[in-house]
């Protein structure tokens, strides 16, 4: 497909799905049925051919296979690999109400093998790690033995926001005296988080739209306008 | 009518048209703004910089078309700057849409702007492994367990960049750029924190907050969205005087947002405005 053809698509497709901001349209509807309609299909595809044919397909049929994946060729069947089979095909079970029951072993099979295999990881680098990385000297000295002021002053903001966030969420206590002005301190500990996070939000936004608006500058400029 | 009811009933399409415009015409005038790493965004750069020539660098590519505004400048920078130190860089993705972001790479910048560069020996395509945690786990492992061959069937042991790599501790660093999960989160979770592998990457700037906490400790440093990548390119282009000449797309795109946000600063307050002298109004009836 040439280039020049691709930038009308891109640009047609931009500017249907931008119409919306005027008022919803046929083809703002069009360009978000095509879009969920061709995400759909890449991700059956991309689905299929990455991970059914070499995970699957590959090991246990790999004489067989070894056109499509390579490193098959040569290799003896695995059977054990009809496990995971049959647990994929138990999935499929859903569609049918008599026997969705089945799906069970399957759902039960992945949500605890993933909480078993995601739960230390979880531990050890979102909280021990976290809690250790907030372990830090509230003033810090450079080599000559001089105080440096700002990251002293950044060690302070960091310990005095964790604790001040913690006790806000601390509920055995009532929130009032000392716990309560800390409790206030720690509510504007996450407002300000929560104001950086929709900063950021912002510029995520306005970047995506300059990615567009570039899109049709190009398209634009391919017409000598 | 009065200001606070005009403001009330300001049309949104009117607030729409203004931002199209705050970032259509800096496009068109291309307004640059002075810009310079900050310390989170050096650690990126010195560290690219301290490794020798020929180190092992994993690019993860781990977000689709949709974020790729922000995260391609951050690939294309620091692919710019691996292949002029003389590293070899393995590119890598957790997201099935990341593939179409690793071929627009290799087209657009390696093959484009490095013609003498070979592939298998300086650069190499691993494709795309679904398991976010699960596939980086195994890779800690045996990475050819999980990955064989490459994008193209060709086995690992048959390109020479490869041949030797047994698991991701033979990488010099592994850099994630991430539109969320799974992403560079796992990356820290199941290679740095376990193999004591460096990890550092970019993020758009939605997901950048979520990931600051792990900044020192657990990773070298991290791009946050645009302005990050426009910090990478300004450090690129101070060390690399002979990069000034290509196009920096971060750095061209940082004016249209400066002004934007210009915009929408002056949207609040004026939005701010109208609620204090409508306040203002019902408190003294």
């Amino acid at each position: 497909m040439s280039d020049t053809l691709i930038l009308w698509i891109d640009a047609a497709l931009t500017l249907m799905i931008l119409s919306f901001l005027y008022r919803d349209n046929a083809f703002y509807k069009f360009a978000e049925h095509l879009f969920v309609g061709v995400s759909a299909a890449y991700w059956m595809v991309v689905g299929f051919w990455d991970h059914l044919v070499p995970n699957l397909l590959g090991k246990l049929f790999p004489s067989l296979m070894s056109g499509v994946v390579p490193v098959a060729n040569g290799q003896a069947a695995e059977w054990h690999y009809l496990i995971p089979a049959v647990f994929g095909l138990l999935l499929l079970t859903r569609l049918v109400d008599r026997w969705a029951w089945l799906s069970r072993w399957s759902l039960a099979f992945i949500v605890g093998g993933s909480a078993g295999f995601n739960l230390p990881r979880f531990l050890d680098s979102d909280f021990i790690t976290q809690v250790q990385s907030t372990m830090v000297p509230l003033l810090v000295f450079d080599t000559g033995g001089a105080l440096l002021v700002g990251a002293s002053l950044s060690h302070l903001v960091l310990v005095a926001g964790v604790i001040c966030g913690l006790v806000y969420f601390f509920f055995s206590l009532e929130h009032d005296g000392i716990t309560g002005k800390v409790s206030r301190l720690g509510i504007y500990v996450l407002m300000v988080t929560f104001g950086a996070a929709f900063g950021y939000t912002v510029m995520a936004r306005i970047s995506l739209l300059i990615g567009r608006m570039d899109s049709l500058g190009n398209w634009l400029s391919s017409m000598g306008l | 009518m009065r200001f606070p009811e005009a403001l009330k009933r300001l049309d949104r399409r009117i607030i729409f048209l203004l931002i199209a415009a705050s970032v259509a015409l800096p496009l068109v005038w291309k307004p640059q703004f002075d810009d310079h790493a900050t310390p989170i965004v050096q650690a990126i750069y010195d560290r690219m910089e301290s490794l020798p020539a020929g180190s092992r660098i994993l690019l993860a590519l781990d977000y689709g078309p949709s974020t790729a505004p922000e995260l391609d400048p951050m690939a294309v920078a620091l692919v710019r700057h691996g292949i002029r130190k003389g590293h070899r860089i393995a590119l890598f993705t957790l997201w099935p849409d990341g593939l179409g972001q690793i071929n627009k790479i290799t087209d657009d910048t390696i093959r484009a702007e490095f013609p003498d560069k070979r592939y298998g020996a300086d650069y190499v395509n691993l494709g795309y492994k679904a398991g976010g945690g699960g596939a980086i786990n195994t890779m800690m492992v045996n990475l050819k367990t999980m990955i064989p061959a490459d994008a193209l069937g060709a086995l690992l042991d048959s390109l020479p960049m490869m041949a030797e790599t047994r698991s991701l501790s033979d990488f010099s660093v592994i850099v994630s750029l991430t539109a969320g999960d799974p992403g560079l989160k796992e990356w820290i979770q199941f290679a740095g924190d376990i193999g004591g592998i460096p990890v550092m990457g970019g993020g758009t700037a939605v997901v950048a907050p979520e990931l600051y906490p792990y900044y020192p400790q657990q990773m070298v440093g991290i791009m946050g969205g645009l302005k990050g990548a426009s910090e990478y390119e300004s450090a690129l282009m101070l060390g690399y005087p002979d990069t000034e000449r290509l196009e920096m797309a971060a750095t061209v795109r940082m004016g249209p947002q400066v002004v934007s946000h210009v915009v929408i600063v002056l949207l609040v307050i004026l939005g701010n405005i109208g609620y204090l002298l409508e306040r203002k109004k019902s408190i003294r009836r």
